[in-house]
């Protein structure tokens, strides 16, 4: 699948391109126009979702104000439903960089699973040869391996799409399956500690290897490290040339090799990174999570992060709210299930209705007129862009 | 245990057998999902999300049976709810903008979830299956004539996917689907109208899906809960580019996937029995193998559509 | 095993004013109503583990004063640990029963140093002295059961040949492959068994692959150890295989296949650890099993199972419920020749050795 989807849209969403600009006032209104509808039309939707997910909780005979309510408690309305948002949002943060980074290039990569899994195992793996050494250099070094192993993962898909035309879809989706068997067999086989009876895993890392919570918080240091992650990935792709590259060679291979770009090496590089991201989630699940490697690393974040990162326009800088509503969401789902005695599978409902009507908001970009960059200004970026998420030409 | 330890008269035998019997049993679900997602990708769009719908058939071709005692009305409300989540799929990916592979994966959530809720009044009952035809009454053989029992839906799917190959080709139908997926400009300029071809393409591929799922819940493995699938579906939908969007491939893929998955569970039965997640892992390792020997960088998509995946 | 004093009890009073939720004000009376939260890995309905132990729940939505609040298919990652915290602050829950395996550790571990004042009893893991005293674990001793099914197998058979399907080779499942054989063997020492893992514990049409190979194998009964054996029955059942039922009753989708079954009864238990708790004292930390103490119980015989069979199985579990009943006796070797146990040896039910069980018996095929 040779979808170049998000590639296009950011380019002209982030204003990349560089035009002659408005004096600075009217283009911060006009940004802020822009800013404006990328945030209210997918709140709309979501709105719209809640409500229709509430009548049709009032058809099975559930109080949708309860309902309302329980998402807000469970997922936003205290100290430990934020914290239990966050939580979850940070395995998915690294999990959708996966994806929105390959997809600069125009490559659809669903593979992320096996990259966290082998991530978390690599870790793993190093941690007991290291026993004993001080605690920083463990931690680094089991990061390195992670990020090692995820990059030579998905690297490999990437560079089999260079050099080969092996497609990246179906060769991630595979190579995922594939790392999950081996972690299986590594993890019940000789990285198995005699010890772990019942839950086969692997040795418990040494008490100096753990990573603990955040100052002042009971989420771990994931999030905060995905947080950064998603910030330089952005900067990686709209303000480096090596993000320029990317793209041009995204929107068009041919035109990237006359231009001379290496785009061989682009498309190995971009997915390598995101193997190598998606398994420092691995990294942190082992070490702030497990303390070891065992079966519970296919917990199904790669697949989470594809939606992630598709919801976020593939845009980096999107990735963190999208990603902590689906964890909110996730966080209520609970204590909905709970008190209104729902089964599980009515959360996974909810989700898929408020993604469809969160996609198909993203056709009534640019048809209110209140969010128009030329309403407000800047007359420029109106006239060389289309309203954001605007059909490439 | 050492070395091969072989039950039974057949011996290693056993295994080929098996294979056999397993593409046969197993690659049903495979076919129709990747048959039905190579129409709609000849369209020019991607319905990622036909894991929901294979599940949702698989659901509610298990609950009419159950409730009307005929497995063939199941089939029936199977394919007909597919169609309806293909023709959602189509209706809104009609929309400017909106993204098919996204959506898919929104449908995938959507239709997984609505098929575990009301799919739960149904875990306990036992539904009538759908028959088999026993090709191979002809063998003394237990094994021979188990390897041989064949669903009906495994003949059709097999019919289904000589006769695509030659509407494909051969059909003015065809013709359109193909013109659709190769370039919207020509088939615009043709009079045809894409939205129109592409939504009924997508219904089609759900049509199929749903019917995929009533096999798994109706005859292989026969049961319903909510493990059935286990990510059949996406698989089936990545197995349309690995079968270059030729239906007649589609039908070796099926048939390779199938069979490489009896593997596993053969080599134990005759004693090979370390190691078992890597022989589990042989249908991705196969795969992937036939991936990288049939990819050429030259021409990485021969027999892509032409618009497939340009995104909105 | 140490049993807490009544001061632990009230101190469990005050926890849930903390979580400010609706359902405050019950905590605040000592002994009186109390809220417990059920923690499953899978549905609630699958036909076999999660269902067994949601029928031990629904055992005590009708008591007096108890609240139950259950939460299915949470993941054994922080999800669970956060799933308890929220039936513990939101919920103001007062024993935690998460029934997973892969729930104890570090996930109970850890909520249980977290919340000093909530009972968390786990289904399966080993707690020791080490762990903290207000978690615990609770398991049965269905490993008898299987030694039942397979006399009731042995008696079945013409093939001499058994099959099992197996999630995973860890200690309790070996327990219940090498049960089953060694119940067969009781009757005829020539009976042999196949054991096919299948490497997760939920995969539909790997077990359904599984249960054909076995059979095409020769075996005429399947049991199995993964957590929904339905398909595995019934797909059993239609190739014309006898089958023994695992985790509860699956007598109604094998009909006259089905031969017997070795269930969880978890209803009792569940019973005593709330009443218990609703006089002020703690349940028990280590809490183990058998058929003589209503863990397990056996499904009804069905019609294909012969009177000399019923005899014989009745037999033995007339001797199983005195207790000290040893599965594994010696002379023994596992299936690599190794000696297990020598001649006048033996394992009773409660022996620790069973809880790290890592080989199978004579006459398995399959490795462990």
């Amino acid at each position: 699948m040779v979808a170049d989807t998000a590639t296009t849209d950011a380019a002209s969403a982030d204003g990349a391109v560089a035009a002659p600009r408005a004096p600075a006032g009217l283009q911060l209104r006009a940004w802020a126009a822009r800013r404006a509808e990328a945030a209210i039309i997918p709140l709309g939707a979501l709105a719209l979702g809640l409500g229709l997910f509430s009548l049709f909780l009032a058809s099975l005979g559930k109080s949708p104000a309860a309902f309302l309510d329980l998402v807000y408690r469970g997922g936003f309305g205290s100290s430990f439903a934020l914290q239990n948002s966050l939580q979850r949002a940070a395995p998915l943060l690294f999990a959708a960089l996966c994806v929105a980074l390959p997809a600069r290039l125009g490559l659809v990569v669903i593979g992320g699973e096996g990259a966290i899994v082998l991530g978390g195992l690599a870790a793993a793996a190093v941690a007991t040869p290291l026993s004993g050494a001080p605690g920083s250099l463990g931690i680094a070094l089991m990061a390195l391996a992670a990020l090692l192993a995820g990059a030579l993962w998905l690297g490999a898909v990437g560079a089999l799409r260079a050099w080969r035309g092996v497609n990246e879809t179906i060769a991630s989706l595979l190579m995922s399956y594939i790392a999950i068997a081996l972690a299986n067999h590594l993890i019940e086989g000789w990285l198995r500690d005699p010890g772990s009876l019942n839950k086969p895993s692997t040795r418990t890392l040494d008490e100096a290897f753990r990573i603990g919570p955040l100052p002042g918080l009971e989420v771990h240091w994931g999030l905060a490290v995905g947080l950064v992650a998603c910030l330089l990935a952005w900067v990686l792709t709209e303000r480096t040339t090596l993000g320029f590259a990317a793209r041009i060679a995204g929107g068009n291979v041919r035109a990237a090799q006359i231009q001379g770009l290496p785009v061989g090496r682009l498309i190995t590089g971009f997915t390598a990174l995101g193997g190598a991201l998606a398994a420092l989630a691995g990294f942190f699940e082992v070490a702030a999570v497990h303390g070891n490697a065992n079966g519970s690393l296919v917990a199904g974040y790669g697949y989470t992060g594809i939606l992630i990162a598709f919801l976020a326009r593939q845009n980096p800088l999107a990735i963190p709210p999208v990603a902590f509503l689906l964890g909110g969401i996730e966080a209520s789902s609970g204590l909905i299930q709970r008190r209104l005695h729902v089964p599980d599978a009515t959360i996974l409902v909810l989700e898929g209705l408020l993604f469809l009507l969160v996609l198909m908001g993203e056709t009534l970009y640019g048809r209110f007129k209140v969010f128009s960059p030329h309403l407000w200004g800047d007359k420029q970026a109106a006239a060389g862009l289309k309203p954001s998420g605007a059909p490439a030409p | 245990m050492s070395g091969l330890d072989l039950p039974g008269d057949l011996g290693l035998w056993s295994v080929l057998l098996a294979v056999i019997g397993g593409a046969i049993r197993v690659s049903t679900p495979f076919l129709f999902v990747s048959l039905g997602e190579t129409i709609t990708e000849r369209s020019g769009r991607i319905n990622l999300g036909l894991e929901g719908t294979l599940v949702f058939g698989a659901m509610s071709a298990y609950a009419t049976a159950v409730l009307t005692g005929s497995a063939w009305a199941g089939v029936a409300v199977a394919g007909l709810a597919g169609g309806l989540f293909g023709l959602l799929h189509g209706w809104i990916c009609r929309l400017p903008r909106v993204n098919d592979v996204a959506l898919g994966i929104a449908l995938m959530l959507f239709g997984s979830g609505l098929a575990f809720l009301f799919g739960k009044a149904f875990i306990q009952p036992s539904a009538p299956q759908l028959p088999a035809i026993p090709f191979g009454s002809w063998s003394d053989l237990a094994q021979v004539r188990a390897a041989l029992q064949i669903n009906v839906l495994f003949l059709i799917g097999a019919a289904l996917s000589v006769f695509l190959w030659w509407a494909l080709r051969n059909t003015r139908i065809g013709l359109v689907v193909r013109i659709v997926g190769d370039s919207t400009d020509a088939a615009r300029a043709m009079g045809y109208d894409v939205d129109r071809v592409r939504l009924l393409a997508t219904g089609a591929g759900g049509v199929l899906a749903g019917i995929g799922g009533a096999y798994l819940s109706l005859y292989y493995p026969g049961s319903w809960n909510e493990g059935i699938s286990s990510g059949q579906g996406l698989m089936a939908v990545a197995l349309v580019v690995f079968a270059r969007w030729n239906p007649l491939a589609c039908f070796g893929a099926a048939l390779l996937f199938g069979g490489a998955g009896a593997l596993g569970p053969a080599l134990q039965s005759v004693g090979v029995s370390q190691g078992y997640y890597l022989f589990y892992a042989a249908p991705y390792v196969l795969t992937l193998g036939v991936l990288i020997a049939t990819s050429s960088p030259n021409h990485a998509l021969a027999g892509a559509p032409g618009e497939l995946g340009h995104a909105k | 095993m140490a049993h807490h004093s009544i001061s632990r009890r009230t101190l469990l009073a005050g926890t849930a004013v903390l979580g400010g939720s609706a359902l405050s004000g019950r905590g605040a009376l000592a002994a009186g109503p109390m809220t417990v939260g059920v923690i499953y890995v899978g549905p609630k309905d699958d036909y076999g583990y999660n269902q067994a132990h949601a029928k031990g729940a629904a055992a005590l939505k009708g008591l007096p004063g108890i609240e139950v609040v259950e939460e299915e298919n949470v993941r054994e990652t922080t999800d669970v640990q956060k799933t308890m915290e929220s039936m513990i602050n939101m919920d103001g829950a007062s024993l935690i029963l998460p029934t997973s395996f892969g729930y104890f550790d570090p996930h109970v571990l850890i909520e249980a140093k977290k919340n000093p004042k909530v009972q968390f009893r786990h289904c399966g893991g080993l707690w020791t002295e080490a762990n903290p005293k207000n978690a615990g674990s609770y398991f049965g001793y269905i490993a008898q059961g299987q030694y039942l099914n397979g006399i009731v197998a042995a008696h079945a058979t013409k093939s001499k040949r058994l099959g099992f399907v197996a999630a995973k080779p860890i200690p309790q499942v070996l327990n219940n492959i090498n049960g089953f054989l060694m119940g067969a063997r009781s009757v005829d020492p020539a009976i042999t068994c196949q054991v096919i893992f299948t490497g997760e514990w939920s995969l539909a049409v790997k077990e359904a692959e599984a249960t054909n190979a076995l059979i095409d194998g020769g075996a005429d009964v399947i049991t199995c150890h993964v957590d929904s054996p339905k398909v595995t029955v019934e797909t059993a059942a239609r190739r014309g295989a006898f089958v023994c039922g695992y985790h509860a009753d699956q007598s109604a989708l094998a009909k006259d296949k089905y031969l017997t079954g070795a269930e969880w009864d978890w209803a009792p238990i569940y019973k005593g650890f709330v009443t218990g708790m609703q006089a002020g004292k703690a349940p028990p930390n280590f809490l183990r099993g058998g058929l003589a103490d209503g863990f397990v119980k056996m499904s009804a015989y069905g019609p294909a199972v012969s009177e000399a069979a019923r005899k014989n199985a009745d037999a033995v579990k007339a001797e199983m419920m005195k207790g000290g009943f040893a599965i594994i006796r010696g002379p023994l070797k596992d299936n690599k020749g190794n000696e297990i146990a020598a001649a006048g040896k033996g394992l009773p039910e409660n022996a620790p050795e069973l809880e790290s069980t890592g080989y199978l018996v004579e006459g398995v095929r399959g490795s462990a």
